[in-house]
């Protein structure tokens, strides 16, 4: 893997490439993003930050956040099992289990939220029995947390399968031979090696978990203060015509997302060389 | 067919075109200008879709007829709030048909619609009403009679938000309004209405979401709902499921209707818009309202229509609250009445 | 390749299987089955009645459209972003990468929300387009701006990497021998990354056609006008239509299905030509 610091001269075409890509990206991205903060900045900080601690705001970023990380530490959990499985052993359905991991990608939110909603509501093939139990899940924060897992799931499998695959089988087996338990060599050899990848997959899953929408207003009750989440009260804001709250708690989902993305570059470059 | 040809006529220029995104902004203005035969967008609320699925046919009938012109009304529902929202954002609603006042008036409010909307059309430019009903499970097991048992400890209520929908808001103001009328006191009412948020399961969005989480999805012992939604419900789930339950008092809802001037003028159809709201006060569309469990304001339509309507004794907004503005101001505005009852205990 | 030997003993490793086998049922298995069955309750034919009234049509259209003009745009985009931050490094390079992958991170109501905010008609350029007539919001451009928005990252997080990890050699060479900077590009670059870039225009792809959440908020919901086929289908779900909903939901599934199966080709041949 080569990464020679190349002198842009030998190559054409840097110029025009990286005015398009910058072009695009002011044109697609910045700018609107920059409506955004103008919009906030109209109003004082003294403002932004009422808006944004109202008791409300408060609770649905509190209830946005808790919900997302149980969903990216299940995704985690599952991931891993998953993954595993798919690795490391081989059993018929195999394949077709490996491509349909991808589903909640591929499955548009809107549709993935009223199945999730229509199988897990007390009269759904999968809320009835649960109900009987006495676990609710649509219309509470469990089934919020459900939608999320659901969602989260490729991200933590199809970060973790490479690493998996790229794993040194002899250092296992040497550990192996120096008389360590098979649950010793995973907790002591195998896991330290996969951790970059497992917290990639669950940061992966936790950003796109704080913003999402369609999958969860169909399944998540909307009752505020328990289970109304930050996305869907900027829209309820924005109907009530409070542009300035709407925005003021789009502009903290934003900063948020741009955060974990700083985190996730350090993970990855973290990862990159763990895989080395 | 106008409608389906517009995407493929801007994909054919597109693929003609470079790849600019200011070619497709030329051709969609271009292909809005070159509409043919005329055509409205009459953006509504939620429980409105059947409704007005028959009246723009009625309308498209009866306008073909006088004028020899073909008109084709396009629909957008949602949340009454959301859709007031987007007009103001730009929709180019040439009429709205909302759930309630205050959303016309913050259309008025940023010039969208005249000032003194309301006075245009006969009967507030409402040209049906409602109510708001409760809808229960078969038999009654919970045994609601009226406002008040909404709010005991052990009832599941479903009802939608307060906050976004239309609704909603006339729910909680009929709740607000029994204790009134019937002798109670601010402090009595405000009791009832904060055990009744408390029972809330589920609040949706809109009034349909809450339908289908009460109806579909089996939650709730109750669901508040507008009158001509609940009979919707039990037609749509058979009888035998839930059945209908008219409190002793309730609120009278109209539904207000208007011209968006600043969009019917630019767009130059303000004659069609205006003959569109007109039609809704004749026989024929108040018939069909009363058909749809409207209150038709033409007390014959609902005899034509074959529907009798349960008497409720009900009350003004303007009578007890001084008007949308002021009710939403007190009840449902951030920091309002409507928030203390869930941040405080 | 052969499988790697596994050291668990036979019971951990059914047991494992069984607990995946499981959750893949669960989270996986059922609400797919559950499309189909709530799409196919009332027979095949009123499927068929569901997808092919006009209003679903429409819809279905204007997704295809909407998708149609984003992918390649996203495409063009990701290749571009490929040459200049794969190919070459240059201070802010990092940078520029983060906010290339900033849409993936941010909530779809955001996302749909600053466009209405530019182009609403109290937005920024609200008053300049009204005085020309413009529609944004509420009209194709703003679901294409929105798609476009939604599924900028993915070609170019796909392309970007592997360019970079290719390095420079054969352009360099290819530079040598007198080859034109179109040459270069067309004969050498773009063979060498063209599995990855499928890849990209795949998953760009599935994301265009089933966004939801950033097209709802600029979309207007005016039926047999500016309704996806995603919008479609909430709006068949508002009306009690759950068989309709469905049947639509169903349409979306086939293509998320087939994005699968064409993700999983991709991978596999991208496997087998890697040296």
């Amino acid at each position: 893997m080569s990464r020679r610091r190349v002198s842009p001269s030998l190559l054409p075409g840097f110029g025009p490439a990286l005015g398009v890509t910058l072009l695009f990206l002011s044109l697609v991205v910045l700018a609107p993003l920059a409506a955004l903060l103008a919009t906030t900045l109209r109003g004082t900080p003294r403002e932004f930050l009422a808006a944004v601690s109202t008791p409300r705001v408060v609770a649905a970023v509190r209830l946005s956040v808790l919900v997302s990380l149980g969903a990216a530490a299940v995704s985690a959990l599952l991931g891993l099992l998953l993954g595993w499985v798919l690795v490391r052993y081989r059993f018929p359905g195999r394949r077709l289990l490996d491509t349909l991991v991808d589903l909640p990608f591929a499955l548009p939110t809107a549709v993935a939220g009223i199945t999730l909603t229509t199988l897990y509501a007390p009269t759904g093939w999968l809320g009835r029995p649960l109900a009987a139990l006495g676990v609710p899940v649509a219309f509470t924060p469990l089934g919020i947390g459900v939608a999320l897992v659901f969602l989260g799931l490729p991200f933590t499998v199809r970060t973790l399968q490479p690493v998996l695959a790229s794993l040194d089988p002899e250092v296992e087996e040497a550990a192996a031979s120096l008389g360590a338990t098979r649950l010793e060599t995973f907790r002591r050899v195998l896991l330290p090696e996969l951790l970059p990848a497992l917290l990639t997959g669950s940061t992966l899953a936790f950003a796109r978990g704080l913003g999402e929408y369609g999958s969860v207003v169909f399944i998540s009750g909307n009752m505020p203060m328990r289970t109304e989440i930050a996305p869907l009260l900027v829209m309820t804001k924005l109907e009530q015509y409070d542009v300035a709250g709407a925005t003021a708690l789009a502009t903290l989902l934003l900063v948020a997302s741009f955060l974990l993305l700083l985190v996730l570059n350090r993970l990855e470059a973290w990862a990159a060389r763990a895989v080395r | 067919m106008t409608d389906s040809r517009r995407p493929v006529r801007s994909l054919l220029g597109f693929a003609a075109s470079a790849a600019s995104l200011l070619a497709i902004h030329a051709l969609a203005g271009a292909a809005a200008r070159a509409a043919e035969p005329v055509e409205i967008l009459n953006v509504s609320y939620d429980p409105t879709r059947e409704l007005y699925r028959e009246l723009n046919a009625a309308f498209a009938k009866d306008f073909l007829a006088r004028t020899g012109r073909a008109v084709t009304v396009k629909m957008s529902h949602g949340g009454s709030g959301k859709q007031a929202r987007s007009v103001i954002d730009g929709l180019r609603a040439d009429v709205v048909t909302l759930a309630l006042a205050y959303d016309v008036d913050a259309l008025a409010d940023r010039g969208l619609v005249a000032r003194g909307w309301q006075a245009r059309l006969p009967h507030n430019a409402s040209p049906y009403t409602s109510t708001i009903v409760f809808l229960v499970r078969s038999g009654n097991p919970k045994r609601i009679r009226d406002w008040s048992d909404l709010a005991r400890p052990g009832v599941s209520v479903v009802c939608p938000n307060p906050k976004t929908s239309g609704a909603a808001r006339w729910g909680y103001l009929a709740a607000w309004g029994s204790v009134l009328t019937t002798g109670g006191s601010d402090a009595a009412a405000k009791a009832l209405v904060g055990g009744l948020f408390r029972n809330v399961a589920v609040l949706d969005t809109g009034a349909r979401g809450s339908t289908t989480t009460f109806v579909q999805r089996g939650l709730g012992d109750v669901l508040v709902a507008w009158e001509n939604e609940a009979h919707l419900a039990l037609a749509e789930t058979g009888a035998g499921r839930v059945e209908i339950v008219v409190p002793k008092t309730s609120i009278l809802a109209e539904p207000p209707v208007a011209v968006v001037d600043a969009v019917a003028d630019r767009k130059g159809t303000r004659a069609v818009a205006e003959a569109y709201l007109r039609f809704l006060y004749t026989p024929e569309a108040q018939a069909i309202a009363a058909r749809h469990h409207y209150r038709p304001r033409l007390a014959e339509a609902a005899a034509k229509a074959g529907r009798t309507f349960p008497s409720v004794a009900t009350f003004t907004i303007d009578a007890l609250f001084g008007g949308w503005r002021a009710a939403q101001k007190r009840h449902f505005d951030d920091g309002g009445v409507f928030d203390s009852l869930f941040t405080t205990k | 390749m052969t499988a790697p030997r596994s050291r668990e003993p036979r019971a951990v490793r059914l047991l494992l299987i069984g607990l995946a086998l499981a959750a893949f049922a669960l989270f996986l298995f059922v609400p797919l089955a559950a499309v189909f069955v709530e799409a196919f309750r009332d027979g095949a034919r009123a499927w068929l009645a569901a997808v092919t009234e006009p209003d679903a049509r429409h819809a279905l259209k204007l997704t295809l459209l909407v998708a149609v003009i984003a992918v390649p745009v996203n495409a063009f985009f990701g290749l571009a972003a490929g040459w200049a931050l794969g190919k070459f490094r240059f201070p802010g390079r990092s940078f520029v990468l983060t906010l290339v992958d900033l849409p993936f991170a941010v909530s779809p109501v955001v996302a749909g929300l600053v466009f209405v905010l530019l182009f609403g008609r109290t937005g920024f350029f609200g008053p300049w387009l009204a005085d020309r007539g413009l529609e944004i919001v509420f009209a194709l451009p703003g679901i294409v701006l929105a798609t476009v928005f939604v599924t900028f990252p993915f070609v170019a997080r796909e392309v970007v990497p592997l360019m970079q990890s290719q390095g420079t050699d054969e352009e360099e060479a290819a530079r040598v021998l007198g080859a034109g900077f179109f040459t270069t590009f067309f004969r050498v670059t773009l063979p060498n990354v063209k599995w990855a870039l499928l890849y990209g225009i795949v998953l760009c792809t599935a994301r265009a056609v089933g966004e939801f959440g950033a097209v709802s908020v600029v979309s207007g919901h005016v039926r047999g006008e500016t309704n996806t086929l995603p919008l479609h289908v909430e709006t068949l779900y508002n009306e009690y239509a759950f068989q309709g909903a469905f049947a639509a939901a169903s349409l979306l599934t086939f293509v998320a299905l087939a994005t699968m199966v064409a993700k999983a080709i991709v991978s596999r041949r991208a496997r087998e030509e890697a040296p």
